[in-house]
């Protein structure tokens, strides 16, 4: 599904090195956590995954489903399969929730040479989606994230991925800032996503979440390197000595 | 300057002044509105079209804009308005009335006269009334500043327009659509007069279609809303025209009324929609709203002075513009204050979307406040649009033309949602995706 080899990349503005040589490797029906200190580089990575041209690769390469994941638009790696669910979902004002979920679905369709969903099928998915989800019909009424709690932002990234039905999900710290519940139901709408056909990428700081997400791989990421993979054991063990000892490995 | 100083006349001002020579005869009015219009073409003659120089003008510099100026549009004949009007797409289906002006002439055939006298309506032309010995009232001037370039070029040339009179009390069911029609090439000089009697209500579509080649349009909007009135008036400045188009209003309203507006501007080359507000009863309210979109080298104005003469009176302006290419956009908004007008409440806020790195906005929002007890705010803000919004658009698979769309939809919607008239929201939109489309 996904390979990464060799990917340094850096901030274009600035020209700081962030990623400093990630090798990574996930396959269709798995699920892949990351997990790392604050600031080692894993939005970044998220981000350079999905097409964000903040950052400048340097050197190595993505393959996504086999294709130079690089040489792609933001949009078409979306049509393409890959979802981001981002950290700080954006508040955009004056475009309706309900507008940008048709377009972003049409869009998608339309790139993969698929028909237009008619309206009425669209309501039905996202009235089905967003009932699992616990998003309610006056939230999915107002623009885009505006006036969300943090909590309905996160929920509000979950519901846009379920309907967008992708290869693979990356899910960047999607845990923060959601309560017991919201966790629960957040975890069983990316639970019901799982399948042999799809991957995951989990980024988190918790061990919380990964009990509900049950990884099938973790890694340590820590200053723009892999420091550390292991089974799903690893997070337990993260949890209870912290990250003291990969960093010191990676120094 | 001094602006009473000889000036060397440019071509337009030379063929303005012959244009007057030739058509003088056949311009409506009595001998009282003769003496207006010479007066009003002795300013062009003295003082030349607007310029820079001119503090309205200062960034819409008609004189320099206009390298001729061309004769006024012939009348018209029925068969030809009719095809042009009804291939026209203003407000699609919208369901409304019709009042039809074509090259400056009111055409009642054209028009649901009987319809909307049974309403309570009365619908009638214009240079009919020039020819009363005190149609002096009918060719009005904006209290406010000094006499306006513009609106003495329309006062010299007028050759008509219609006058919709609404009745006192009555609540007219639908829109009325103000269609003006250019059949052939030609300048036009519009005067339209809406008069709202007491508690009247109305909502006027002001839509022009048609081409006039290399001449200007003029039109003169003349808005009288009594007491407890309430106007809508939704203007649509559209179309690829490489004529000036320019638009004037002069708006009075009496004690408890409502005036509300919108200026869409999206195709012209130089557009300037000018619009005098004069507040001359209590406790009264106007709304004013406009959205421009400008590309290539057009120029799209939107100006606004507004009087509180009289207390309690409250005034919102929200303008918002977007620009592409080398386009310039001008917002000049004045908020007037009179000592005695206490309790005033006045807002005005534009802002600007630049697309591209050519374009320009100039952003003139001003107070001048003579009382104290007011509240008066204004704001501008100039911007591009947000990369972070627009990644995260891209993001959700949505291609980047489209998402530009959707932002400079959303931007331009704040204006048009506040506007709040069900009718033309998305008739609004539809004209902004279009632009867009074609950019
Ligand atoms: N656009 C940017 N401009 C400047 N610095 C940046 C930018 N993006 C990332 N950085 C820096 O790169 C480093 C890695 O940031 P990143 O957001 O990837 O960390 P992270 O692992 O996701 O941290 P956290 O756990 O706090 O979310 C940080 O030092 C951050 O400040
Ligand atoms: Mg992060």
């Amino acid at each position: 599904m996904l390979e990464i080899k060799n990917l340094h990349a850096r901030i274009a503005e600035d020209e700081t090195e962030i990623l400093r040589g990630i090798d990574l490797k996930v396959n269709a029906g798995e699920v892949h956590a990351i997990m790392g200190p604050n600031g080692s580089g894993k939005s970044t990575l998220s981000y350079i995954l999905a097409g964000k041209d903040d950052y400048e690769v340097t050197e190595g390469e993505i393959l996504f489903n086999g294709e130079n994941l690089l040489d792609m638009e933001p949009d078409e790696r979306a049509a393409a399969g890959l979802f981001l669910a981002f950290q700080y979902p954006l508040e955009i004002p004056g475009v309706a929730t309900m507008e940008f979920l048709k377009t972003a679905m049409n869009a998608q369709r339309k790139a993969r040479g698929e028909e237009a969903l008619s309206i009425p099928e669209f309501m039905k998915r996202v009235k089905e989606q967003a009932a699992d989800l616990n998003v309610s019909m006056d939230m999915l009424k107002r623009p885009l994230n505006v006036g969300f709690s943090g909590g309905e932002k996160k929920r509000s990234e979950i519901l846009q991925m379920s309907l967008l039905e992708p290869k693979l999900c990356v899910l960047d710290e999607t845990d923060s800032g959601l309560d017991i519940d919201a966790l629960r139901i957040v975890s069983e709408g990316v639970n019901k996503l799982r399948s042999p056909e799809r991957a995951m990428i989990v980024i988190t700081h918790y061990q919380r979440l990964l009990d509900h997400i049950v990884p099938d791989v973790v890694h340590v990421l820590s200053k723009g390197r892999i420091v550390k993979t292991g089974g799903k054991e690893l997070a337990l063990e993260l949890e209870k000595n912290g990250y003291a000892d990969y960093i010191d490995a990676a120094a | 300057m001094n602006a009473n100083a000889p000036i060397q006349k440019t071509q337009a001002e030379s063929d303005l002044l012959s244009r007057f020579e030739t058509t003088r005869a056949e311009l409506p009015g009595s001998v009282t509105v003769t003496a207006l219009r010479e007066a009003a073409l002795g300013q062009i003659r003295d003082r030349g079209l607007p310029h820079r120089r001119v503090e309205e003008y200062k960034y819409s510099d008609l004189r320099a804009f206009m390298k001729s100026a061309a004769p006024l549009a012939a009348a018209t004949d029925l068969a030809a308005t009719k095809a042009v009007v009804e291939s026209a797409e203003t407000f699609g289906d919208l369901d409304r009335y019709r009042v039809v002006v074509a090259n400056g002439v009111f055409q009642p055939e054209l028009s649901d006269v009987d319809q909307l006298l049974a309403e309570g309506v009365s619908v009638f032309s214009f240079a009919d009334t020039l020819d009363d010995a005190d149609a002096s009232q009918m060719l009005k001037t904006p209290k406010t500043g000094p006499e306006d370039g513009v609106v003495a070029l329309n006062t010299a040339f007028v050759r008509g327009g219609v006058v919709i009179a609404v009745k006192s009390g009555v609540e007219v069911s639908k829109p009325i659509e103000l269609v003006q029609v250019a059949t052939s090439a030609g300048a036009q000089a519009v005067r339209n007069a809406v008069t709202l009697g007491e508690g009247a209500k109305l909502h006027l579509l002001e839509t022009f279609v048609g081409d006039t080649g290399a001449g200007e349009l003029n039109t003169v909007f003349d808005y009288n809303v009594s007491d407890k009135a309430s106007l809508a008036a939704t203007r649509l400045m559209t179309g690829k025209t490489e004529a000036a188009r320019l638009f004037t209003s002069i708006a009075t309203l009496g004690a408890e009324a409502e005036f509300k507006s919108l200026g869409f501007i999206a195709g012209p080359r130089f557009t300037r929609n000018q619009q005098f507000v004069n507040f001359a009863g209590e406790n009264s309210e106007a709304n004013i709203y406009g959205v421009s979109m400008a590309g290539g080298e057009d120029l799209a104005d939107q100006t606004l002075i507004v009087d509180h003469a009289v207390p309690h009176c409250n005034s919102r302006e929200f303008f918002k513009t977007v620009l592409d290419g080398r386009a310039k956009g001008v917002y000049q908004g004045r908020i007037n204050v009179a000592p005695h007008a206490q309790k005033t409440d006045g807002e005005m806020m534009t802002q600007a979307l630049l697309l591209s790195e050519d374009a320009e906005m100039a952003n003139k929002p001003e107070l001048e406040i003579f009382a104290d007890d007011v509240i008066c705010a204004h704001g501008a803000t100039s911007g591009q649009i947000d990369e972070d919004l627009l990644f995260y658009l891209r993001a959700r698979g949505i291609p980047e033309d489209e998402a530009k769309t959707l932002l400079v939809l959303a931007f331009l919607s704040e204006a048009i949602e506040e506007y709040d008239e069900e009718d033309v929201t998305e008739g609004l939109e539809t004209r902004v995706r279009d632009w867009l489309a074609s950019h």
